[in-house]
């Protein structure tokens, strides 16, 4: 999803760039106040960065017979909310530009916007919807992943389209093109960054499970408000017993929750 | 292996095949270079749609060769890599310690002070933290507060 350095024309560059901006600022205010709110989140949070590091660093072979890598922008974003991703993601994408001539500092604007911006969105987005209908934590996780990871290049497909628009079919024949180009090829990847993506959250819930639910990952309701509903409680303990072990134990948390209920 | 590792295992094994199958299926020979990256491609469909284009800016810094990128490319995922293995580990020590020092006080109860999520402010119902409150210790009691974990869930998904 890398436009390269110099590859878009200078008014795309600078709209993309003036699209991300406030977004990344508004990711540095809410990472500072994670951190300032929470020291015990910038383990987690640097976490979540390596894992953005890695996957976008894994070139993988996939069924179109060319190479993409994943994003991993979903995790984080499940995480920490998807403004902490913005500057996580910028970063990763500031490291390529500059150390690997993969991306640009012209087209950073633009990647961080598709990369950074719009992937951990959608991603978290469709994360919160799945949670709201209880659908299982790790399905909903997979999914936020796989969401993340196909957006990102679907909007790097549009941002081409928009600034190279074929001369006989226009916008939508570009998009055909780079869409083929980007978005098919990353199907599997995404589902790739979906497993991955669930198998690091299988061992976050094994390792760091009061850190998660600080974070409100067990809940299916947005916001953790005082007082909450007994529907979220009730769920928030079926998951609570879905990742703890004993079968006697699940049974305890279930009859409470029906209490709730 | 404990069920739990298998799952994990499991899902490292279709992640490799994801990747390996396009090669060994031979889904680049259609290609005059198979395999390219997906980012060069759309250079060239740039240059296609736009033969007179020409990139108006270029890299601060260019790897001199395609040794060096790799090996900045893997220093990427090295680095990544490596922070996220020291939190796990991290993560895993400080649990094993905390598990030491209960059994040398003893009970279970007390698991539920150290181990137990710190969202007290939360809890509207004392139901529910008693409810979370004896699944944390029983897992520690169980000695596989970890391990078990996930298995319910498999069940579920399964």
């Amino acid at each position: 999803m890398h436009i390269a350095e110099g590859f878009l024309p200078p008014a795309h560059a600078v709209a993309w760039g003036v699209a991300s901006a406030p977004f990344v600022v508004h990711g540095v205010r809410s990472l500072t106040r994670e951190v300032r709110e929470h020291p015990e989140s910038t383990l987690l949070i640097g976490a979540s960065g390596a894992f953005t590091f890695v996957l976008s660093a894994l070139k993988l072979p996939s069924v179109t017979g060319s190479c993409s890598h994943p994003t991993g922008t979903g995790l984080g974003a499940v995480l920490f909310r998807p403004p902490v991703m913005a500057v996580l993601g910028t970063i990763t994408l500031l490291f390529q530009a500059l150390l690997l001539a993969h991306g640009g500092l012209t087209t950073l604007g633009a990647n961080v916007f598709s990369m950074a911006i719009v992937g951990p969105w959608a991603g978290y987005g469709i994360y919160r919807l799945l949670r709201r209908f209880d659908v299982p934590l790790m399905v909903a996780v997979f999914f936020a992943a796989f969401v993340a990871d196909l957006s990102t290049y679907c909007v790097t497909s549009v941002q081409l389209a928009l600034a190279f628009p074929d001369p006989s079919s226009g916008f939508l024949g570009a998009l055909g093109k780079f869409g083929s180009i980007f978005a098919v090829t990353q199907i599997p990847l995404a589902v790739s960054e979906g497993l991955l993506t669930v198998l690091v959250m299988r061992l976050l819930v094994q390792s760091s499970r009061g850190e998660l639910t600080r974070l409100g990952v067990f809940l299916t309701k947005a916001r953790p408000r005082t007082g909450a509903t007994g529907r979220a409680d009730a769920a928030d303990a079926a998951d609570a017993a879905d990742v703890t072990g004993t079968t006697d134990t699940t049974g305890t948390t279930d009859t409470t929750g029906a209490v709730a209920r | 292996m404990s069920r739990n590792a298998k799952i994990n295992a499991l899902l490292l094994l279709v992640v490799a095949a994801l990747a390996v199958l396009p090669l060994a299926l031979g889904l680049g020979d259609h290609k005059k270079e198979p395999f390219t990256g997906s980012d060069s491609e759309a250079e060239t469909a740039i240059t296609e749609i736009e033969p007179d284009y020409e990139p108006w800016f270029s890299p601060l810094y260019e790897p001199p060769s395609g040794e060096i990128e790799s090996a900045l490319f893997a220093l990427q995922a090295a680095l990544g890599a490596g922070v996220l293995a020291y939190y796990f580990g991290l993560r895993r020590g400080r649990r094993q310690g905390e598990l030491r020092a209960l059994a040398d006080r003893g009970g279970p109860d007390a698991a539920t002070d150290t181990s137990a999520p710190d969202d007290s402010s939360r809890d509207s119902s004392g139901n529910h933290s008693t409810g979370r409150g004896e699944s944390v210790g029983g897992g520690i009691g169980s000695g596989s507060g970890g391990s078990g974990g996930a298995d319910a869930s498999a069940v579920r998904r399964a």
